[in-house]
């Protein structure tokens, strides 16, 4: 006992940051709980353990749609923004630009507003324009709020790496389009796939813009707001938030294997 | 030369265009709408200031506003604070493994938004995780009922679904401290509180502004968050705008305050950006 | 010298806003030649070799390249290539993956590429590192992949920003012999940019000193660290004694000048005539000030002074003598050919510098 001290040195930091996890942990811990809990209602003491809420979410058509619906439109909205992203990037990295700040401020607007506005003012435009509400529209408000986050990794990725290495590809006799098939484009890649996953991810769970602006076709964050309502369809909506927590777990896996593989194999002498 | 710049614009012109239409002309047409007047299903097109008058002469517009901007100050304050030392610790305690602490505090966040909020609910509910606990220790004869349902739970909630946005932007101001700068600091006979106060806070101190404004704009405007956990009386400006456009069916009047609180929380920033500014040239 | 121009630079001038980074070049630099553009930095040198490569492009002028005029052609169709000043060496590819970036389009088979990279990582002395990533590479086995990526394409010339700045001093100095014996072997001109004069003697044939986008002089090693046409050529290369002088007179081929402490002194006219009354420096290198430490007899070329402060350099010594009526101390430098060399160290003690005439530089003052 009296040797205790010198094994465990009191580190008043690591004791923070493991409250720390603790405080965001443990709310987030309940939801996958509650799943396997066989009641209908969310509270202590636990009942017994069931898996009859992903049965009933296995066989939730509605839920399905939304969460196809939230996949499309996720999908695309990675894609595009991810594209504009990197071309704006490209843009503001490598060509001497007039009025450069002014407006990469004005495209990262959405990262500094309200998403509340953001989605009324788009409301009033599209109905003004008479513009029927969709997953198009879903869609286009949420490229606005993800296209900053693509500028902004692929940016950092972009600056980060020696202008110098396109130089030596151009002087080595490749053209501006090889040079960036074959150095750009392997460089950034990381932040290619960085952009692809957050800007998904931003997309999947965004509710606000997607309450305003969707119409019949609810997304899965809208499917979950109507559901909270209905005690009933809480514990299969846990069971859904528990699922896509585990399979998000495992894209992120997978994804960083891929990375990491992809940097070892890649540097053969392939041409 | 110009032909290389104008290769840059057409680059960056895709997204200005997307920007242009979904920012801002939206933009143009709120604040022109709200200086219309709702006529039942339509809109009297007309310039005038009758929302602009509402939203002064009914003090609950005001109030709820400045109530919002004071609720998500308090997150932002309690968020950053509670993240700095967490950020503090993998940047400079950490020795390997800095992605695995980073992935490790992002991992709750994997999980819906709304979900994580409504884990609050269980939380703090009638018949929720802390009360049945309580119960079943025999400290409390009957559930509390102040726990869920106001403004602290509110405050709570949010400073609990920002975490993730107010660590990440310290921890990379401060990873990018030169090591050097606080060993020179030690070297010239700061101790470590010292070289703290005058170095590593001031340095951090742009990660410190990202944070907090990244936590505090989108917060005034939540609607989520207090139309789950809020009650009566924790709703916030969000949930009035939503109202506008919901059941009470003014959509002027919604614009009209959009515009303002838009005008309002701009202003905070600035204040917030120029008080900031001030407290590095003192500690400078 | 040969006649025959690899690369002509014709009233070659670019300006980066308003700054003129590179002010009318004009000269031209031989097949075969090891060629150095020499100057402080910011004196336009990278801006020269950028608009070989074509990074760059002039405001006017134009540059040849074996006679092909430039400025319609993308780096990517010269027949240059460069190694950066960071070697550039991209990092998601191996050694061989490295080397055989430029040669896609070289119609080669699978067999022979092979065959023509184990032949380049030979020339290089990197044998059995082809696998090796970007990564795991030293900063002297970098510059030689970088210099294989760009040999393995054959160019006219080889272009090289500053190519050992980035390596210590012995690594350096190793890669100078190097470097030097590779370009003899391959036989192709190297163009290479230094702000570092030793670097500069040492490996070229001739070298180009650049100030403020100016080409001041372009000649031999020797020729610019015996001749040098300028104060700052005179001044940039190794170390000078300045004094002032003016000319008296020119007759027999003999210039006579009088000097505010050598006193009058007579010495062999170069090309470069000057009329009487030009004001004048009068240059002497640290070296060619032989030291003594007791009165001469012959008093004819000797000025006498007082030790100040010295360095001990090893090899040699160097050390600063007052002198009366002077304020700038002279350098003088000494070989240190007997192990005990602190002797002559001790300060304020008196000391008779002499030289020969032979050795003076005589160059325009204004």
């Amino acid at each position: 006992m009296k040797n205790s001290p010198s094994f465990f040195k009191p580190d008043g930091l690591l004791v923070y940051a493991v409250l720390y996890l603790t405080f965001i942990y443990l709310p987030v811990l309940f939801l996958p709980l509650f799943s396997f809990n066989d009641s209908t209602y969310i509270t202590f003491p636990l009942k017994d353990f069931t898996l009859k809420w992903y049965d009933k979410m296995i066989n939730s058509p509605d839920m399905h749609e939304a969460l196809f619906n939230s996949i499309k439109v996720g999908l695309t909205v990675a894609i595009l923004s991810t594209i504009l992203g990197l071309l704006a990037a490209k843009a503001v990295t490598r060509y001497r630009l007039r009025g450069r700040g002014p407006l990469v401020s004005f495209i990262m607007i959405p990262l500094v507003i309200p998403e509340i506005i953001l989605a009324i003012s788009l409301l009033i435009l599209i109905s003004q324009a008479e513009i029927p509400l969709s997953l198009w529209t879903v869609g286009f408000s949420h490229l606005l709020l993800c296209i900053p986050f693509s500028m902004l990794i692929l940016i950092s990725r972009m600056e980060g790496f020696d202008r110098s290495l396109e130089e030596a590809a151009m002087d080595l006799g490749e053209n501006a389009w090889m040079t960036f098939w074959r150095v750009t484009f392997p460089i950034v890649l990381p932040g290619i796939v960085a952009s692809l996953l957050l800007t998904f991810t931003i997309s999947f769970d965004e509710f606000v813009l997607a309450f305003f602006l969707s119409s019949t076709d609810p997304t899965l964050p809208i499917y979950i707001w109507s559901s909270l309502r209905f005690p009933t369809k809480i514990p299969a909506i846990l069971a859904l938030g528990a699922s896509i927590f585990i399979i998000s777990f495992f894209v992120v896996s997978f994804s960083e294997w891929v990375r990491r593989r992809g940097v070892k194999l890649e540097p053969t002498s392939r041409i | 030369m110009k032909s290389e710049s104008l290769r840059g614009y057409s680059l960056l012109s895709p997204t200005l265009l997307a920007m242009v239409l979904g920012l801002a002309m939206p933009l143009v047409v709120l604040i022109t709408l709200s200086f219309w007047i709702q006529d039942y299903l339509d809109f009297i097109r007309t310039f005038s200031l009758k929302n602009y008058t509402d939203f002064f002469q009914k003090p609950i517009y005001i109030k709820i506003l400045f109530k919002s901007i004071r609720m998500s100050g308090l997150v932002t304050i309690a968020t950053v604070l509670l993240a700095y030392p967490m950020a503090y610790f993998i940047a400079f305690r950490v020795k390997h493994n800095k992605l695995v602490w980073l992935i490790l505090i992002t991992v709750p966040f994997w999980t819906s938004y709304l979900l994580r909020v409504f884990a609050w609910k269980i939380m703090l509910g009638y018949n929720g995780v802390i009360n049945s606990g309580l119960l079943s220790l025999g400290i409390l004869s009957e559930p509390l009922e102040f726990l869920l349902y106001n403004p602290t739970s509110v405050v709570i909630t949010l400073a609990h679904a920002w975490a993730a946005f107010a660590i990440l932007p310290i921890y990379v101001s401060l990873e990018k401290i030169d090591r050097s700068l606080l060993e020179a600091s030690r070297d010239l006979g700061e101790n470590v509180f010292m070289t703290f106060m005058r170095v590593t806070l001031p340095l951090s101190l742009p990660g410190v502004i990202a944070a907090s404004l990244l936590v505090f704009i989108p917060t005034v405007g939540d609607y989520v968050t207090p139309a789950l956990v809020g009650g009566p009386r924790g709703i916030m400006i969000g949930n009035i705008i939503q109202s506008m456009f919901g059941k009470a069916l003014n959509w002027p009047l919604g614009a009209a305050i959009s515009v303002m609180s838009m005008i309002t929380v701009t202003l905070m920033v600035c204040l917030f950006i120029w008080g900031t500014h001030n407290f590095r040239k003192r500690v400078a | 010298m040969s006649q025959d121009p690899i690369i002509s630079f014709q009233n070659v001038s670019k300006s980066f806003g308003e700054v003129k980074a590179v002010d009318g070049a004009n000269f031209e630099i031989n097949r075969g030649e090891f060629f150095a553009l020499l100057g402080p930095s910011g004196c336009g040198k990278t801006t020269l070799l950028r608009m070989v490569a074509g990074f760059e492009t002039p405001n006017s002028g134009e540059v040849y390249i074996d006679g092909q005029p430039m400025s319609a052609t993308p780096p990517n169709h010269r027949p240059v290539n460069m190694v950066f000043q960071n070697y550039a060496i991209f990092p998601h590819m191996d050694v061989r993956g490295n080397i055989a970036f430029g040669m896609r389009k070289s119609g080669l088979s699978k067999s022979e590429l092979d065959k023509r990279i184990d032949e380049t990582l030979e020339l290089i002395k990197l044998q059995g590192y082809g696998k090796r990533g970007a990564d795991e590479l030293s900063g002297g086995q970098r510059q030689r992949v970088a210099l294989a990526r760009a040999l393995i394409k054959h160019p006219k010339v080889l272009l090289l920003d500053e190519p050992l700045g980035a390596l210590d001093k012995k690594l350096r100095e190793q890669m100078q012999i190097e470097l030097r014996q590779l370009q003899q072997q391959v036989g192709i001109t190297f163009l290479f940019v230094t702000h570092d004069q030793e670097e500069a003697l040492t490996l070229s044939d001739r070298i180009a000193v650049m100030t403020e986008g100016h080409v001041k002089e372009i000649a031999s090693p020797a020729q610019l660290y015996e001749n040098p046409k300028s104060r700052f050529v005179a001044d940039f290369i190794g170390s000078m004694n300045f004094f002032q002088g003016e000319v008296i007179d020119l007759n027999n081929k003999q210039l006579s000048i009088s000097t505010d402490v050598l006193g009058e002194i007579s010495v062999p006219a170069s090309d470069s005539d000057y009329a009487s009354k030009s004001p004048v420096w009068v240059a002497i290198r640290p070296e060619k000030l032989q030291p003594v430490f007791s009165a001469p007899d012959d008093s004819s070329n000797v000025i006498e002074g007082e030790i100040g402060p010295s360095a001990y350099l090893g090899d040699r010594s160097h050390f600063y003598v007052h002198i009366e009526k002077r304020e700038e101390p002279v350098l003088v430098a000494l070989q240190n050919l007997e192990r005990s060399s602190d002797l002559h160290r001790n300060p304020f003690q008196k000391v008779w510098l002499k030289w020969s005439n032979a050795s003076l530089v005589v160059l325009p003052r204004n």
